[in-house]
């Protein structure tokens, strides 16, 4: 097996394409165009046998994604940001009908003010919808995830559809070295969709989207995508194993980095963390005990996983890439709910916001994130939550503030 | 680690640039990222892209701060400073400008601490150096100056990323590569890896608490109609339209509606006038003006006319 240079986007039409889809509804969106392009070029040459079309908008593109899957097809499709949220109604729509498909979704901050670069507000916006999510890091980790998604999506004990999530540029305008599963390895670890009793024929009709009254039956079915959800954590573990004995690269649904003797973690997804990785291996030259934690699968959320790599860590820096605003870092509310009532002394955790709509987060931030994590174990106090932010940076608001004229304005107007 | 930024505008190939290096480094076993970077997406627009490669997994991400070589395929580019060239660029970094000057002349130009290279305008031929081969000459140039790239891993990697473009266009970006990579060799491997982490103590980041401010400045509205006028967009154009008025008929209402971008203007006297700060230089005007009254001529000669006191 050797390797290709890829960029994210080239990957994950490269995982929809060895998991051999059927269906890709498209529309297009920066930073994620590149998959459709490519799949659309793939069944051009026809290297690829699937059937692809142009919907008018992501919520449409979410629909026939979902109406084909429960014709009991293989489906892929794409978006991003603004689409994402466009097509938010049918995510919670079609992960009710528990249609099983694979979305990838490129990252990107969102309005307002409007950017092109990655934070993960519009992944999180779905994070209730009934989707899985996997949260990937690398190019590769996006090829192996679409592949893994639809082993975890098909699942009879689980059967919802999964979100494949890579941060926009750092990931899908990004080459790296990228290996290419063997078609005929990718196809034995994923066989062709068994769609079980999904499926329409004349005579055999299915009528989705039924209508329900009085809470009881609604709470049924809702509960059911609940457990459904909960059952993908507990699969999870036999499909990575899978994956890993096949192709010889772990997908775990947590990722640990130089923890097991660390005192003081970082908790992050997505492709920022390598960032915190490098950052890793500087403090650890430098003789400080520090590690990183990363969860790949937000959706089940793998409470149990974390709580071991977490355990006996005396201060945990939690990096979010995302705003609730009111609240903070959605990542770090939810590693404090799963540490709760944890036997023995429980870590402190710093919570740090950082990485908003694609800022850098520079190496000696990091550095400066643990130190803090560490002065707040010993203390024995959490500190405030913190945004990373500048003095620099603070300056060139205020000059582009003054080239906006808000600041005269305020005195101008009343 | 490798790091490595080429600067160029839209269009100059910087983004093959980078991928014909990285996919260089990586035939020669390296670990590799490139990428580059978007903005306006316009040809002409500034843009960049760039490439680590080390002999172990990369885990460093985005834009490259520290570079060990900058490669500039625009020389006009060194003097525009949102085009930001000389970011981050230190004692020990390297920088390859593509121009006509002499190499000492942008010594004492930029006084800079590290190597300072050029790579001429003339071309491999003495002939002038076309626009569309500049990127892969950027990149065989950038090998060689790593020192740790063959020549051969350069020409692998051109015909790898211009897959589908016909031979003569592959073999024509191959010979300029092997110009560029030849005119390199004495300098070979004067850009040495830089180590993953700088050494010494970490300085502190600087950060600010940022305090409440009230809608009225902090929502991101623009108070004023004229914010346009301050990007001086017209720093985009590689070729400049100038209205003959000799054969100009003051039909103004052609081109100055054709104008994409509303930069043609008509005086009191009913004459066109162009204004220099905004446009582009997409020769919509040319093209459509009935009378062929507007020429086009490079940027670098109009400017260069310019600075020696000729007409604006
Ligand atoms: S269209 Fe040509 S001739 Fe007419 S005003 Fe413009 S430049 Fe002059
Ligand atoms: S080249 Fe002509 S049409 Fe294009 S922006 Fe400049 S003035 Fe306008």
């Amino acid at each position: 097996m050797s390797r290709t240079m890829l960029t994210g986007n080239v990957a994950a039409a490269w995982g929809a394409r060895l998991a051999g889809i059927e269906y890709l509804p498209a529309f297009p969106i920066t930073p994620q165009t590149e998959i459709i392009e490519t799949i659309s070029r793939w069944i051009e040459t026809g290297e690829m046998d699937c059937r692809m079309t142009t919907l008018e908008s992501e919520h449409s593109m979410v629909t026939a994604a979902g109406a084909a899957a429960a014709a009991g097809v293989r489906v892929f499709t794409a978006t991003s940001s603004q689409g994402l949220l466009y097509g938010m109604e049918m995510l919670y729509t079609t992960a009710g009908w528990r249609a099983p498909f694979v979305l990838v979704n490129v990252s990107r901050g969102l309005s307002s003010p409007i950017t092109l670069e990655p934070d993960h507000n519009d992944i999180l916006a779905a994070r209730d919808s009934g989707f899985l999510q996997l949260h990937c890091a690398t190019c590769q980790e996006v090829l192996d995830g679409v592949l893994v998604a639809y082993r975890l999506a098909e699942d009879e004990r689980v059967r919802l559809p999964v979100i494949v999530n890579m941060d926009g540029f750092h990931l899908s305008f990004t080459r790296e070295p990228v290996e290419i599963t063997d078609a005929a390895a990718a196809a034995r670890f994923l066989p062709p969709f068994d769609p079980g009793n999904l499926g329409f024929r004349a005579g055999a009709p299915l009528s989705e989207a039924v209508a329900v009254l009085g809470g009881s039956p609604y709470s049924y079915f809702r509960y059911q995508v609940h457990l459904a959800a909960l059952n993908a954590e507990a699969v999870f573990p036999s499909i990575a194993g899978e994956f890993h004995r096949a192709f010889g690269r772990p997908f775990p649904a947590v990722e640990t980095y130089r923890c097991d003797d660390a005192e003081v973690v970082f908790v992050m997804m997505g492709s920022f963390a390598t960032k915190a990785k490098a950052a890793v291996d500087r403090l650890r030259e430098a003789g400080e005990a520090v590690g990183l934690v990363r969860p790949v699968m937000l959706r089940p959320f793998p409470s149990a996983a974390l709580r071991e790599a977490l355990a006996g860590k005396r201060g945990i820096a939690v990096v979010d890439q995302n705003l609730s605003p009111g609240r903070g870092g959605v990542l770090h509310t939810e590693i404090s709910a799963a540490l709760q009532g944890c036997a023995g002394p429980s870590p402190v955790l710093a919570s740090f916001v950082g990485g908003l709509g694609g800022r850098e987060i520079a190496s000696e931030e990091f550095c400066e994130m643990a130190a803090v994590a560490r002065r707040a174990a010993a203390e024995g106090r959490a500190p405030e939550p913190r945004l990373l932010f500048t003095e620099a940076e603070r300056k060139e608001m205020r000059n582009l503030q003054a080239i906006a004229l808000a600041r005269g304005a305020r005195e101008r107007r009343p | 680690m490798y790091r490595i930024r080429f600067h160029g505008r839209g269009g100059q190939g910087v983004k093959t640039a980078s991928r014909i290096l990285g996919t260089a480094f990586f035939l020669s076993g390296f670990e590799v990222q490139d990428a580059p970077r978007y903005g306006a997406e316009r040809r002409g627009a500034p843009i960049f892209a760039y490439v680590r490669a080390d002999r172990r997994p990369i885990h460093e991400r985005g834009v490259i701060r520290d570079p060990g070589l900058v490669l500039v395929a625009d020389e006009t580019l060194v003097a525009i400073s949102a085009a930001s060239v000389l970011e981050g660029v230190g004692a020990r970094t390297a920088f390859l400008v593509h121009s006509g000057e002499e190499t000492q002349t942008w010594r004492d130009r930029l006084d800079l601490a590290g190597p300072v290279v050029t790579l001429p305008v003339a071309g491999p031929h003495g002939e002038g150096l076309e626009a569309r081969y500049v990127g892969a000459a950027c990149a065989a140039a950038a090998a060689c100056l790593a020192g740790v790239v063959s020549l051969g891993a350069v020409e692998e990697a051109v015909r790898e990323e211009l897959e589908g473009l016909a031979d003569e266009v592959i073999a024509r970006n191959r010979e300029h590569a092997r110009w560029a990579y030849g005119l390199m060799e004495p300098l070979r491997g004067c850009v040495e890896p830089d180590p993953a982490h700088p050494a010494g103590p970490i300085p502190p980041p600087g950060w600010v608490e940022l305090p409440f401010e009230d809608a009225r400045v902090s929502a991101p509205a623009t108070h004023a109609g004229v914010t346009s006028t301050l990007v001086k967009t017209g720093l985009w154009r590689t070729v400049r339209p100038v209205i003959e008025h000799a054969r100009c008929r003051g039909c103004w209402w052609v081109c100055g509606s054709l104008c994409p971008d509303g930069v043609i203007g008509v005086d009191e006297a009913g004459r066109p006038w162009i204004d220099y700060d905004h446009c582009k230089g997409c020769m919509v005007c040319l093209s459509q003006c009935p009378n062929r009254a507007i020429d086009a001529i490079p940027e670098r000669d109009a400017r260069g006319a310019e600075s020696a006191g000729g007409e604006k």
